[in-house]
C-alpha cells in the first residue's frame, strides 16, 4: 500500500498514466509482449532445421528476412508461430463440417460432454458429502481427512486404468471419462461447501434456535443460502479440474476422439501445429466454461441480494 | 458449532446401527452363507462371528456397558469378526451368498457404531484427544481396506478388474527393485527437480512483479486465467522439445507449478496491512528490510498454500507426461504398460507408491509450514 502511494505521483507525470493505471492497459501490454516473445522464440527454435533445409536444397546466402519468414511457415515446426495456430484453428473449426473427424468442434464437443457429465456428478456428490459432513460428527472426523488425502493421490495416473478396466467389463463411452472428471471435481466442491455450510455465525444459528427451527429448516433457510457464494467459487475450480480430467481420460483410449486424443495423435505424428491448436481450443473451452459459471454466480447472487 | 445445538436429535444414530446389526445377524442366521448350500452353522468361524456380533448389538440395545470398556469390547468384536470373515472368504472364494453379505454389513455397521461411540469420548488430556482424532480416520481407512478385501474375495471379482489389497501387498513386496527404480526416475529426478525450479523461479518473479505495480496489474489476471487452463496438455510438446528422459517431465512440472506459486506469492506479499508497514517505516527500514522482516513472513501462509497445491500437481504432471513417451523406467510408463499386459496388481502397487509418496511430500510441507508459520492463528489454535 505504502509503495504504491509513494510511487503514484511519479507515474502521474507520464502521458500514459491514465491508460496504464487500470488493468486493461497492462494486460494488453503483457499479452502483446507474450506474443512478441512467442514469435521470436519460434524464429529462434525453428532456425536450425530451416538452415538444414537450405543446405540440402543447395541454397546459400539466404536473406535474413527470408529466413525469418520461412521459420514462421514450416509444416512441422518445433514451435509454430501464433498465426499458424490461428489458421489451423480456423481451418479445423469453420472450414470443416462439424461431423468431420478432423473438425475441432467435433472433438471439443466430445470432450465437453464428458466434462459436463463428470462435473455434474462431481458437484452433486460434493454437495451431498458436504451436507453429510456438516451434519454428522462421525462423518466429519472419519471422512474429511480421507477426502483431503484422496487428492494427494495422483488420480490422473489411474485414469488410463479406470478406462481400460471399465472397457473390459463393457462400460465404455462417456461414463469412464466422466468418472475421472467426477473424482477431480468433487473435492473442491466438498471442501468449499463444508466451509460455506459452516459459515453462518453463532448468532444466526441461535436465532434459528429461538424460532425453534428444525435442522432441515435451518439447513434450507440459513446454511444453504450462506453457502452459495462458496459453492460458485468452488464450482469454478471444479469445472477447470474436470476439463483436465476429461482430456487426460481420452489419452489411453487409443486416440479415437476428443481433444486429448488430438493431443496424443499430434504427438505421435509430430504434428506440432495440431497439438498447439488443440491446446488453445482447450484453453478457450476452459476459459469460457469458467466465465459461464462466473455469469451464473453474478445473476444468482444478485437475485439473492448478496452481490457486492 | 455442532448441529445438535440447532435442534434436538430426532433419531439416535448408534441405536439405529445396533438394530441394523441385529437385523443383519437374523438374516444371516436364516439364509445361505455360501453356495451351493451352506448354512451359517456349517461354517464354524462364521457362527462365532454371528454370535459375537449378535451379543454385542443386543448388549448395546439393552444398555449394558455403555461405557468405555463396553466400547473397547465392541471394537474387539468388530476386529475379530472382520478377521473371521476374511478367513472364511478366502476358503470359499467367490461363493458368497446373501447370508455372508448380511454378516459383512453387520460388521461394517459394528465398526461404524464403534467409531460413533469413539467420537463422543470425552478425554481430559489433549494428547489423548489427539490420539482419538487420529484413530478415527485410521479406523475408517482400515475398515475400507478390509471391506475391499472381503468383497473382492467373497464375490470372486476377477483379478483383472480389481485385485484384493493382500494381492497388491504381495506384488508390492516382491517387486521392490522395479518400484524403487521407477520411484527414482519419476519422483527423485523429475518431480523434485521440476518442483524446485518451478516454485523457485515463480517465487523470484513474484518478488519482481510485486516491486513493479505495472507488471502486477498486467500479469496477475493472466496468471489467474492460466491457473484454470489444462496445462497438462503441454506434456507432448515438452516431450518433443526435451527428449524422452526426465528433463521433459521436469519441464512439465515447472510449467504446472509456476502459476499457482506466482499468484499465491503475489497475493501473500500484499497481505501485510498498512499499519504494519507504517510501523516498519517509523523504524526507517528500507525496502529489503521490510521485505525480509515483515512482508515475506506475512506471505508465508500463502506461499505454503501454493507449495501444498503444487506438491500434488507436480506428481500428476510427471506421471501423465510419461504417457507421451519415456525411457523404459518410470511410474507413468509402468502404469501404462502394465495396464496393457493386464497386470492390474502391479498398477495398483505403483499407485500405492505414488499415493504414499504424494502424501509424504504433502505431509513434509505441512510440517514445515507448522514450523515456519508458528505465529499464525490457524496453527496457534
Amino acid at each position: 500500500m505504502t509503495d504504491t502511494t509513494l510511487s503514484s505521483p511519479r507515474t502521474n507525470l507520464s502521458p500514459f498514466a491514465g491508460l496504464m493505471s487500470g488493468t486493461v492497459g497492462p494486460v494488453t501490454v503483457v499479452v502483446l509482449a507474450i506474443l512478441a516473445i512467442w514469435y521470436i522464440a519460434a524464429a529462434a527454435l525453428n532456425t536450425p532445421f530451416q538452415q538444414d533445409m537450405y543446405e540440402r536444397a543447395g541454397q546459400e546466402h539466404v536473406q535474413f528476412t527470408q529466413l525469418i519468414a520461412d521459420t514462421w511457415a514450416q509444416e512441422r515446426p518445433v514451435l509454430p508461430a501464433p498465426h499458424q495456430v490461428v489458421v489451423e484453428i480456423w481451418n479445423t473449426t469453420v472450414e470443416k463440417k462439424i461431423t468431420s473427424k478432423r473438425s475441432l468442434i467435433y472433438h471439443s464437443s466430445i470432450t465437453l460432454s464428458s466434462t459436463l457429465l463428470g462435473f455434474l456428478i462431481g458437484t452433486t456428490l460434493g454437495i451431498l458429502l458436504a451436507v453429510g459432513i456438516v451434519h454428522s460428527r462421525v462423518l466429519d472426523k472419519s471422512l474429511m481427512p480421507w477426502i483431503i488425502s484422496s487428492q494427494t493421490i495422483p488420480i490422473l495416473a489411474i485414469a488410463p486404468m479406470i478406462i481400460v478396466v471399465l472397457n473390459a467389463i463393457g462400460v465404455s463411452g462417456l461414463l469412464p471419462k466422466a468418472m475421472i472428471s467426477t473424482y477431480l471435481s468433487f473435492f473442491p466442491v466438498t471442501v468449499g461447501m463444508v466451509k460455506g455450510l459452516r459459515s453462518p455465525e453463532v448468532i444466526h444459528m441461535d436465532l434459528m434456535h429461538t424460532y425453534s427451527a428444525t435442522r432441515v429448516q435451518a439447513f434450507w433457510k440459513l446454511r444453504l443460502p450462506y453457502a452459495v457464494p462458496f459453492l460458485f467459487t468452488s464450482m469454478k475450480i471444479g469445472m477447470a479440474a474436470s476439463l483436465v480430467g476429461a482430456i487426460v481420460g481420452e489419452l489411453p483410449t487409443g486416440a479415437v476422439a476428443g481433444l486429448g486424443a488430438r493431443l496424443l495423435a499430434g504427438s505421435y505424428y509430430g504434428q506440432t501445429i495440431q497439438i498447439w491448436s488443440a491446446l488453445i481450443v482447450a484453453a478457450i473451452l476452459a476459459g469460457s466454461l469458467v466465465a459461464l459459471i462466473g455469469i451464473m454466480e453474478k445473476v444468482a447472487l444478485k437475485r439473492m441480494g448478496m452481490a457486492q | 458449532m455442532t448441529p445438535a445445538t440447532v435442534s434436538k436429535r430426532r433419531f439416535d444414530m448408534p441405536a439405529i446401527l445396533a438394530w441394523f446389526i441385529v437385523a443383519m445377524v437374523i438374516v444371516g442366521l436364516f439364509s445361505r452363507i455360501f453356495e451351493p448350500d451352506l448354512g451359517v452353522m456349517d461354517v464354524p468361524r462364521l457362527s462365532i462371528c454371528l454370535v459375537i456380533l449378535g451379543i454385542a448389538a443386543v448388549r448395546y440395545e439393552l444398555g449394558f456397558m455403555r461405557n468405555r470398556f463396553g466400547d473397547l469390547v465392541l471394537g474387539l468384536v468388530t476386529a475379530i469378526s472382520a478377521w473371521l470373515l476374511i478367513g472364511a472368504a478366502t476358503r470359499y472364494e467367490g461363493e458368497a451368498a446373501l447370508g455372508f453379505w448380511a454378516l459383512t454389513a453387520a460388521t461394517w455397521a459394528a465398526s461404524w457404531l464403534f467409531v460413533e461411540r469413539l467420537a463422543i469420548w470425552k478425554t481430559a488430556s489433549p494428547a489423548a484427544a489427539r490420539l482419538v482424532n487420529l484413530a478415527i480416520p485410521a479406523l475408517f481407512g482400515i475398515a475400507i481396506l478390509l471391506l475391499w478385501e472381503v468383497i473382492v474375495t467373497g464375490a470372486g471379482v476377477p483379478k483383472v478388474l480389481l485385485p484384493a489389497p493382500s494381492e497388491i501387498w504381495v506384488r508390492l513386496a516382491t517387486s521392490v527393485p522395479t518400484l524403487w527404480a521407477d520411484f527414482q526416475q519419476t519422483f527423485l529426478k523429475a518431480v523434485l527437480a521440476g518442483y524446485a525450479m518451478g516454485c523457485g523461479s515463480a517465487f523470484l518473479i513474484a518478488i519482481l512483479v510485486d516491486r513493479v505495480p505495472f507488471l502486477r496489474r498486467g500479469l496477475l489476471p493472466i496468471g489467474n486465467l492460466v491457473s484454470a487452463l489444462p496445462i497438462i496438455g503441454v506434456a507432448p510438446i515438452m516431450v518433443m522439445w526435451f527428449g524422452f528422459d526426465w528433463p521433459s517431465k521436469a519441464a512439465v512440472v515447472v510449467i504446472m507449478t509456476f502459476f499457482p506459486m506466482l499468484v499465491n506469492t503475489v497475493s501473500g506479499l500484499a497481505a501485510s496491512d498498512a499499519m504494519q508497514r507504517d510501523l516498519m517505516r517509523t523504524y526507517a527500514s528500507n525496502y529489503w528490510q521490510t521485505l525480509f522482516k515483515l512482508r515475506l513472513p506475512m506471505a508465508m501462509p500463502f506461499i505454503f498454500n501454493a507449495l501444498k497445491i503444487n506438491s500434488t500437481l507436480a506428481l500428476i504432471g510427471a506421471i501423465v507426461a510419461e504417457f507421451f513417451g519415456t525411457p523404459i523406467v518410470g511410474m507413468g510408463f509402468r502404469i501404462s504398460t502394465e495396464v496393457g499386459r493386464m497386470n492390474v496388481d502391479m498398477v495398483w502397487a505403483e499407485i500405492a507408491i505414488a499415493a504414499l509418496a504424494g502424501s509424504l511430500f504433502y505431509g513434509i510441507i505441512a510440517l514445515l509450514e507448522r514450523a515456519v508459520t508458528f505465529w499464525h492463528p490457524s496453527i496457534r489454535g
